[in-house]
């Protein structure tokens, strides 16, 4: 079996949850091998990590590139270790990063791309990819039919599932371009996290929208996350209102999730927003205006006044949990 | 000297309408109206703020598409851009997105450039990757999906949120940047810009005139190959009920029968 290569998405020295997911898909079409990119001292127990999700191999390389240009450098690097490798496809998240350099990976590589896939399997002419498009109302599959496929895989395609290889430790010296250092991270903020799930690997998530009213409004919203250990979420008319952060907003121009559970408040049910989140197993929605599109796509709606419905269902949900 | 400010602009399906795939598995065009993509009206709105701060400059609206692109060239005239160039060929019909990054490099190239601005995503394709393919082949700096842009002395500069950090960055012109949908609201077109649109010039270019091999975009030239395209079925609505007072007590009762509590 060939190699597939992927890349270790990492942040604060810890592998995030989509890197063992693509582990996973890996293994349907051939031997994974992980890619683990500036992680300083934190590369052990990364490799560890990777190792206990099926990396036969882990590539490590490390340079100050990485953290201080943009981009750039990982391409060189993942380029690098794809040609050496002769690897037959390579998978990364579906962030904006991720797909920016699996792109220019794709164009130095002569390889096809397909993006935002929810999920992959081997094919009789390599991997084929699910996408969702066109605000999730169709499905496509796909195949690249030039060079080494390259795939980048959307959060939550697939649940991580350990199962324990070797992990070798293969050190790389990268090579890097004079494009490199074309654009400097001048400085970096990390985002300070809220203790809620993320959004984008939430089982329940709850979220809310213009008819919040006001930032202080988020309240009741995050009073009934929290009594179902839900992430939060907002459209993009709360996040705008700058009620709440961007980070939280769930849409075409936001985050696409499918939890289990997305409970849509005062949100009323936009193509934009709805990009987000019809691939969600339940839908229910709190509204005042009973025409609301949301209510179409809801498998339980309540027309109400989400400040008297959300209270009451908090209370019950804490009542029956206690 | 004049900075040259290229912005590249897509001109795409309404995503209100009902978008659907052709037998050849490509975007169906005539099935719903088009427009200017919405997230590129962003991009042309910083590139007219940078060109208005800047003085001396110039902004040209540049696209790839069938002869109704112009409408988008049009839109983004009429909010103030100076002139447009537009590329159009029926061998580009089904062009993936290395294709299209080829064809708008070497027409960006042809224009000249100091800066290019791209939105961060068409509304219909959706990858996002058409900025850091362009900046790959034209080996310029690419600083992409920001939320805040300014170009101050040669130096372009702008906040990128990304799902762990908000980062600062910075490079040297000539780059290529794209623009996210919280960089500010783009102006509406005015009467005065609308009229004045109409007179400003268009220059079309076919692939020949780019030195662009037909064999090379197009869907034969395309790297990927769609196999199947399935509309999902609709959503089934369930039921809705009003609020007596109870509203959040029934919820409960249809979130504990769903086993969520
Ligand atoms: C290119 C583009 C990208 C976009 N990307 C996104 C995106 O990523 N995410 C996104 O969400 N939107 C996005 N939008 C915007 C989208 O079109 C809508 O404008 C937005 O989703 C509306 O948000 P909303 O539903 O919160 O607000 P509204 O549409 O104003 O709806 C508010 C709802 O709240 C209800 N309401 C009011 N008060 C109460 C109350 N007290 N109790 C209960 N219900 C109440 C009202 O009946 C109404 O239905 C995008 C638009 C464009 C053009």
């Amino acid at each position: 079996m060939g190699e597939v290569l992927v890349l270790v998405e990492h942040a604060d020295g810890r592998v995030r949850k989509p890197a063992l997911e693509l582990l996973t898909l890996a293994r349907r079409i051939g031997e994974p091998s992980a890619v683990v990119l500036g992680a300083g001292e934190a590369a052990d127990s990364i490799r560890a990590k990777a190792a206990e999700y099926g990396a036969v191999k882990v590539y490590v390389a490390d340079a100050a590139q990485f953290a201080d240009y943009h981009v750039v450098p990982k391409v060189d690097a993942l380029a690098q270790i794809a040609r050496a490798a002769d690897a037959v496809a390579l998978l990364v998240t579906s962030s904006g990063e991720g797909k920016e350099i699996a792109a220019r990976v794709a164009l130095r590589l002569n390889s096809g791309i397909i993006t935002d896939a929810i999920n992959v399997h081997a094919g009789e002419r390599g991997p084929i990819a699910t996408q969702s498009v066109f605000a999730a109302s169709y499905q496509v599959t796909s195949t690249v039919t030039e060079g080494t496929p390259v795939i980048t895989v959307k959060p939550n395609a697939t649940s991580p599932e350990p199962a324990p290889a070797e992990g070798t430790v293969e050190n790389v010296s990268v090579t890097f371009s004079a494009a490199a250092t074309g654009t400097k991270v001048v400085s970096r903020v990390a985002r300070v996290s809220s203790g809620r799930p993320e959004l984008t690997e939430a089982a329940m998530i709850v979220s809310g929208g213009r008819g919040v009213g006001a930032a202080e409004g988020f309240s009741v919203v995050e009073e009934l996350a929290d009594s179902l250990g839900a992430a939060v979420g907002a459209s993009r008319a709360a996040v705008d209102a700058g009620w709440y952060p961007h980070s939280n907003q769930v849409g075409q121009t936001g985050k696409q999730v499918s939890p289990q559970l997305y409970i849509a408040n005062g949100i009323s049910g936009a193509i934009q927003h709805r990009a987000g989140m019809q691939t969600s197993k339940t839908i229910v929605a709190v509204n005042k205006d009973p025409e609301a599109p949301i209510f179409d796509l809801s498998d339980f709606g309540v027309v109400g006044d989400l400040f008297d419905v959300l209270p009451q269902l908090t209370a019950q949900i804490k009542a029956r949990k206690s | 000297m004049s900075m040259k400010i290229l912005t590249l602009v897509k001109y795409v399906p309404d995503a209100t309408g009902d978008r659907r795939f052709t037998e050849d598995m490509t975007t169906d065009r005539d099935a719903v109206d088009g427009l200017l993509s919405e997230l590129d009206e962003y991009a042309v709105e910083q590139a007219l703020q940078i060109s208005e701060s800047h003085g001396d400059a110039e902004v040209i609206v540049v696209t790839m598409g069938p002869a109704d692109a112009k409408d988008a060239l049009r839109k983004a005239l009429s909010m103030g851009a100076d002139r447009a160039v537009h590329t159009d060929d029926e061998d580009l019909h089904g062009t993936d997105v290395f294709g299209t990054s080829s064809v708008l490099a070497e027409l960006v190239q042809h224009v000249g450039f100091d800066l290019v601005v791209c939105g961060m995503a068409s509304t219909d394709g959706g990858m996002g990757v058409l900025p850091a393919l362009l900046a790959e082949r034209l080996g310029v700096p690419q600083v992409t999906l920001l939320s805040e842009v300014a170009v101050d002395d040669g130096v372009v500069s702008g906040l990128r949120d990304g799902d762990t950090a908000t980062e600062r960055l910075q490079a040297e012109l000539p780059a290529v940047v794209s623009v996210t949908d919280r960089s500010g609201e783009a102006r509406y077109p005015s009467f005065k810009g609308i009229m004045a649109a109409k007179k400003k010039p268009v220059e079309y270019l076919d692939l020949d005139d780019l030195g662009i091999d037909a064999a090379t975009v197009g869907l034969a030239g395309s790297w990927t190959a769609v196999d199947t395209a399935t509309a999902r079925p609709p959503r089934t609505a369930g039921s809705v009920v009003k609020d007596d007072g109870d509203g959040g007590t029934r919820l409960a009762e249809f979130l504990a029968s769903q086993k969520f509590i």
